[in-house]
């Protein structure tokens, strides 16, 4: 089984991110990480590989600015045999159904059985990639899956709801969205960081693909908001219940 | 113009979300529709049709989402709507994904305004954490295809009457018994409804674990508030999801939201930083929360919490 599992390079959510002034895209550096959401689908890959055996491997997929593919090598030193780069300069703001366009299409050349993703990524936030690339795959999409089993060649997932969950099951190949609470993703090893360094990742463009970007939204301004102003911030000296206490008195919840 | 919104139901409701979105659409007058996908009870029908909706399209719970979005994209190109509005439910991202591949029109998310001007659609959105709007137009052709977030648009009834409905009709798309629901399990949480409380009380990893996680159930019961959780705490499983506070959880504006054990990461913010008062407890001082709470305590929630529960106890 080809399992395929979309990881994203973000700039670090730990710094501050930056647009740039013109076209109000995202700053890319050249030093990006792994999208922390990203991990747990590319544990579940690597868990569904170990049961697999040998039949099996893990490739992860990638659209961004390359850079120094640092948030890709981090997925590689969890244990993924390869990793494919879509790298153009002409995807660049590209909105979410053109990445998914891209990501469709490389799964398709890649003949995955399995394309995995999470349900949203931790900058864009738009949440709906998995199933735009069901769609144009041609696949049924299994999504929110809190839990993932394969059971007699089909997965079967637990899908997160409002109410509580649904037991959902379903024939390859297809989509599989996770949700960050799946499974609890491995670190990497050593030995694992040191072969990352030399597996293959190749590098293609959309017109690889045979995708054209197309430009079907614009930005037209990006504005700071008025944010709320921090109160009081104290260091607790035994005494801060008390302050709470006060600020409840104040609000009159108490 | 013609708008439509895309619903589910639940216990014979229509959504929150697309009442809030029918009002909004009155706004642009024209025809308002309503996708409705669940039972189609005369209780759910009524409620989108006091809202707005004057036709609703049908299709029976459980239908895959395949084949909903073919049976929409079908009615798209026979009745050309302007506009849909899906809300942030699981099954409303499922359909407008694949809506949106089908039709090859791009979807903008997390809609905290639409505008229309000229025919051009806008959607305002709230990115990083809520500190930057960004305004973005429609330039592929309608309809134009939205999600929005949940209570940014009051729901008000307009007094509309029964809309007349249609069966959709649903395409064969070849995988539509691909996927099928094996059981539906229910996981309920005691206390007010987290969307409605007037406080909440809502707990972070910083709580360590499940069972010291359950002091928040003490607190929230003093101040007579709502138990509430980040989405690490849900992935956990510390408490079940529809406590999720956040960008895929719930939206809460409470007038007191009391943050414990919470850093304030982007996904969490989103979903509570319009609360009236912000207070905070947390033991890194450089923790985001702070950037918007009204009081912070630096400070162990295991020491704070206990003593503010018991000197709150202590007050009668």
């Amino acid at each position: 089984m080809k399992i395929v599992v979309c990881v994203k390079q973000i700039p670090d959510p730990a710094s501050p991110y930056q647009l740039d002034p013109e076209s109000y895209f995202v700053v890319r550096p050249n030093d990006q990480v792994l999208d922390d959401t990203d991990r747990y689908g590319v544990e579940v890959a690597l868990q569904l590989s170990d049961e697999l055996g040998e039949d099996a491997s893990v490739t992860l997929l990638s659209m961004s600015p390359g850079g120094s593919q640092q948030g890709i090598r981090q997925a590689l030193a969890m244990g993924a045999d390869g990793a494919i780069l879509i790298e153009d300069e002409t995807l660049r703001g590209a909105d979410a159904l053109t990445t998914s366009q891209i990501l469709a299409a490389a799964a398709t050349r890649a003949e995955a059985d399995l394309l995995i993703a999470g349900t949203e990524s931790t900058d864009g936030y738009t949440g709906v990639v998995p199933q735009q690339v069901a769609e144009i795959m041609g696949v049924p999409a299994l999504t929110f899956a809190r839990k993932v089993e394969h059971v007699d060649g089909k997965l079967r997932i637990e899908r997160q709801t409002q109410a509580g969950y649904d037991v959902v099951e379903g024939a390859l190949p297809a989509v599989l969205s996770v949700t960050s609470g799946v499974v609890e993703p491995r670190y990497p090893t050593f030995k694992g960081i040191m072969q990352a360094k030399s597996k293959p990742v190749e590098t293609l463009t959309a017109a690889d693909l045979g995708v054209t970007a197309k430009v079907s939204q614009k930005i037209v301004s990006v504005e700071e908001v008025e944010g709320r102003q921090a109160g009081d911030i104290i260091e607790d000296d035994g005494e801060g219940y008390l302050r709470i206490i006060e600020k409840l008195e104040e609000v009159k919840v108490v | 113009m013609k708008t439509w919104v895309f619903s589910t139901e639940s216990d014979g409701e229509a959504a929150g979300s697309a009442l809030e979105a029918l009002t909004k659409a009155r706004d642009f007058g024209g025809e308002l529709g309503a996708v409705l996908v669940g039972e189609g009870s005369e209780a759910a029908l009524a409620q989108l049709g006091a809202h707005g909706a004057t036709t609703v399209l049908h299709a029976a719970d459980n239908t895959s989402s395949g084949v909903i979005a073919a049976g929409v994209a079908a009615a798209v190109e026979a009745e050309q709507p302007d506009l849909l509005i899906f809300g942030m439910g699981n099954l409303d991202r499922d359909v407008a994904g694949r809506l949106s591949a089908r039709l090859g029109k791009p979807i903008l998310a997390n809609a905290v305004d639409i505008t229309e001007d000229g025919g051009t659609w806008r959607v305002a959105s709230e990115i990083l954490g809520g500190s930057t709007m960004v305004v973005t137009e429609f330039a592929g052709g309608s309809p134009a295809i939205v999600i929005t977030r949940p209570k940014v648009f009051a729901a008000e009834p307009s007094g509309g009457g029964t809309p007349t409905v249609t069966a959709m009709d649903t395409p064969d798309i070849g995988h539509a018994d691909a996927v099928e629901v094996l059981s539906q399990h229910a996981e309920t949480s005691e206390g007010p409804d987290l969307e409605a409380a007037a406080i909440v009380v809502s707990g972070g990893r910083g709580m360590g674990d499940e069972a010291r996680f359950g002091a928040l159930n003490e607190l929230a019961g003093i101040l007579g508030g709502a138990v509430g959780a980040t989405r690490a705490v849900v992935d956990a499983g510390w408490v079940p999801y529809s406590l999720q506070v956040g960008q895929t959880g719930k939206t809460v504006k409470p007038d007191l939201y009391v943050a414990c054990g919470i850093s304030g990461a982007m996904q969490h913010l989103v979903g509570m930083k319009d609360s009236t008062t912000i207070i905070s407890i947390n033991k890194d001082p450089e923790a985001p929360i702070f950037g918007i709470s009204d009081l912070g305590i630096v400070g162990d929630v295991h020491t704070v919490v206990p003593a503010l529960v018991e000197a709150l106890k202590a007050r009668g």
